[in-house]
């Protein structure tokens, strides 16, 4: 009996009660959210300012780098962006939604203290080797396709990197068990959880194939091996690289979930039909990483046809239940608190001016308007031989991992500031307007790359002057603007979010953060039928999008 | 609810009839745009190709060598100018950081062009009609293709391949 209760006073001494959500927060865990959450932010630094100059040298008019320095940045930028800042903030998000949300503590804190040092450790390796090595053996990009070879220090940084993620994944998995075990938390998990643990899966068989991909090339840098077939290791790269995205959407869609719940109090209209989207994300996702194979020599057409629909399109159904999901969550939140009147009320009258909440509804119409669709389009087999490597597959994902993701993150964040690291922002007035600076400037500079990609224009590729597409410079002007403006953006909250964490209002104790607001949790349903009417849009700008791309294939040489 | 955990009978709950209808129009999205992707892989006229075979890259560069010796027509900046008739497999190499030989083709008639590369990666990218292919070394790549329209067209690198990688270029004249 003694002993079970100096257990439980050593727990107590080491959490605190949340005074918003009321949630028990553990100290491991709480250390490890933010650490994780900094070092997100500093590659996102990082990747953001390499952004800005990439976008001001596709825009060949200003053409800002030399092309040898364009490659490096690229490099840094893709690397930055597309691994660090984003697993970086999911690991933060893993453990928050295993232990806070479930009201339970971190397991082996310790072994968390050593993913992060991996991870801090694959991190420096590879900006080091990137920033100071020779540009020809470091600007291999994020793919960085064999035989093309890299410094044997840019392999290790991935690995070690991707070791320490997959021991996050592990700890994810052991928490949720053991809140159930301890009987912190009992019967099914939270609908976040539920999201965050497809995202987990889907994170565990990505960096199993992380590690199939990059041990071998790391040996084969050493000299160790001799040949790699380029074929086979763009099909197990890919089963790393494109399901590494599939985490962020999985991720942000939870996120999404979340946000509609603090920021409006949502009800999600059916946690059954939410739930079962997820799991044919985990069922199904995976397959999605032939759409790097489709115009691939060593793949036949069944199997091309089969993966990169996603088996007949039952991972865009899940988006698509969720593109219902999660708008209607909001509609029966706004509705509860009142706003009823007419299709749209609860729309316009939404909290447009709290952040998290502007972040969340910007990211997900930027995700689904442009990249969702984009995406759809571009991974339909025949057309992909107008789309594969040309500036609309850059313009596409800038839609999913830039503006949806990377947004939905900055949306979350603004409420991590205040909850989990207890600071009151210094501005509303920054926080106000950069999800809208960032959203709108990715919306411009993406429409233009994927205009440019389809007039034929391609990616990672420092100067197209030798090509004749009309339009070519207003467009790329465009990419520039955006980039620019985007970048304000992101520049606005890497500045507020490490001012705030520096110099912002400590709050103690009881203490509750005065902005962004939370809401009330609604508690009956409501009807969505202004949902009905914006996902039925949505459907039928969808169909008319791949119509138009079908008959521009249908205009180009026969070919088979 | 995102952050509560669902009622003990969430399985059993309802859906509500709006939720139903976007969910079976979306299943039927879903069918529709698998079943074009089938339609037109069977009946369609632009596909991509299915032919492959594994090949030696110095294979490749001597068998391309042979045919460019055989059917050169003139040079251009030193590389080849090639006509062959069109029931010869033509072949384009891909290399750092040029695609050679340049092909002269018929409009309306139909080739099989071999391409591959003999060192990295390359994106095989025809411009301005737009049509892209991916070239892998130890692969190739049999395109049976029909230029249905005159003039000179572009090969573009897409694929990044080294620093010169902007330099790469190649070329098709369609007579």
């Amino acid at each position: 009996m003694t002993e079970t209760k100096s257990i439980t006073q050593e727990l107590m001494e080491g959490e605190r009660i949340c005074p918003v959500t009321g949630l028990k927060v553990q100290r491991d865990a709480e250390n490890l959210i933010k650490i994780n959450a900094v070092m997100a932010v500093v590659s996102l630094l990082i990747g953001g300012i390499a952004a800005l100059l990439l976008a001001l040298t596709r825009w060949e008019a200003v053409h800002i780098l030399p092309a040898d320095l364009y490659y490096r940045f690229l490099t840094i930028h893709g690397m930055n962006m597309l691994v660090f800042w984003i697993v970086f903030f999911e690991c933060a998000g893993l453990i928050f939604a295993s232990t806070i949300v479930l009201n339970a503590r971190q397991v082996a804190p310790k072994s968390g203290y050593l993913a992060f040092l991996l991870m801090l450790l694959g991190w420096l390796t590879v900006n080091y080797i990137i920033f100071t090595g020779n540009v020809g053996e470091v600007a291999v990009m994020f793919t960085a396709y064999v035989p093309l070879k890299a410094h044997p220090l840019f392999y290790l940084g991935y690995i070690l990197f991707a070791v320490g993620a997959l021991i996050f994944c592990i700890l994810f998995f052991l928490n949720v068990y053991n809140a159930k075990r301890e009987g912190s938390h009992s019967g099914p998990v939270p609908l976040f959880t539920y999201g965050i643990a497809a995202a987990a899966v889907i994170a565990v068989f990505t960096l199993i194939h992380g590690a199939l991909a990059f041990v071998p090339v790391f040996l084969w840098s050493l000299g160790m091996i001799e040949n790699i077939d380029a074929s086979v290791y763009r099909l197990i790269f890919w089963g790393f690289g494109h399901p590494a995205q599939q985490i962020n959407l999985t991720a942000m869609v939870s996120i999404w979930y979340l946000l509609s719940y603090l920021t409006v109090g949502g009800i999600t209209p059916s946690e059954k039909v939410s739930r079962t989207a997820f799991l044919l994300y985990v069922l199904f996702i995976n397959a999605g990483s032939a759409h790097h194979l489709l115009v691939d020599p060593a793949f036949g057409t069944p199997w091309k046809i089969f993966n990169t629909s996603y088996v007949i399109y039952l991972a865009v159904l899940a988006s698509l239940i969720h593109c219902f999901a999660i708008p209607a969550s909001i509609e029966i939140g706004q509705r509860n608190k009142g706003y009823n009147k007419g299709l749209f009320t609860w729309l316009i009258k939404a909290p447009w001016g709290n952040p998290a909440f502007a972040a969340f509804f910007i990211s997900l119409a930027i995700f689904g308007f442009i990249g969702g669709a984009s995406g759809v389009i571009m991974g339909i087999e025949q057309i992909n031989m107008r789309l594969h490597n040309t500036l609309a597959v850059p313009g596409h994902f800038h839609g999913t991992v830039a503006a949806g993701t990377s947004l939905a993150f900055m949306g979350l964040t603004y409420y991590v500031v205040p909850l989990i690291f207890r600071r009151e922002w210094l501005s509303k007035f920054f926080a106000v307007i950069q999800p809208y600076l960032f959203g709108i400037g990715l919306t411009i500079m993406a429409i233009s790359m994927n205009t440019l990609g389809r007039l034929g224009v391609p990616r990672r590729t420092w100067e197209t002057g030798f090509l004749n597409v009309p339009n070519k410079e207003i467009l790329e002007m465009f990419v520039g603007i955006g980039g620019i403006i985007a970048f304000t953006g992101l520049i606005i909250f890497v500045l507020h979010t490490v001012l705030t964490l520096i110099f912002g209002k400590k709050l103690q104790g009881s203490d509750k953060p005065t902005f962004p607001q939370v809401a009330e949790p609604s508690t009956s349903k409501a009807p969505i039928s202004g949902t009905l009417v914006l996902a039925l849009t949505f459907f039928v700008y969808l169909v008319v999008m791949v119509s138009i791309n079908w008959y521009w294939l249908s205009r180009v040489w026969e070919v088979r | 609810m995102a952050l509560q955990k669902p009622q003990e009978n969430y399985w059993e709950e309802k859906v509500e009839t709006s939720e139903k209808l976007a969910v079976t129009i979306a299943v039927f999205i879903c069918a529709f745009m698998f079943s074009v992707m089938v339609i037109w892989a069977i009946v369609g006229k632009q596909n991509p190709p299915q032919e492959a075979y594994k090949i030696r890259p110095s294979t490749f560069l001597e068998r391309a060598i042979a045919f460019i010796e055989k059917y050169k027509v003139g040079e251009e900046n030193g590389i080849p100018i090639v006509e062959a008739p069109p029931n010869v497999d033509q072949y384009i190499v891909g290399r750092m950081f040029q695609w050679f030989p340049i092909l002269v083709l018929k409009k309306d008639q139909t080739y099989r062009i071999r391409i591959s590369s003999i060192d990295v990666n390359h994106g095989f990218s025809i411009q301005p009609v737009n049509m892209n292919f991916q070239a892998v070394p130890g692969y190739e790549y049999v395109l049976t293709i029909k230029p249905t329209e005159r003039g000179e067209f572009t090969i573009v690198c897409n694929e990044f391949c080294g620093i010169g990688h902007h330099l790469m270029r190649g070329k098709i004249i369609v007579k």
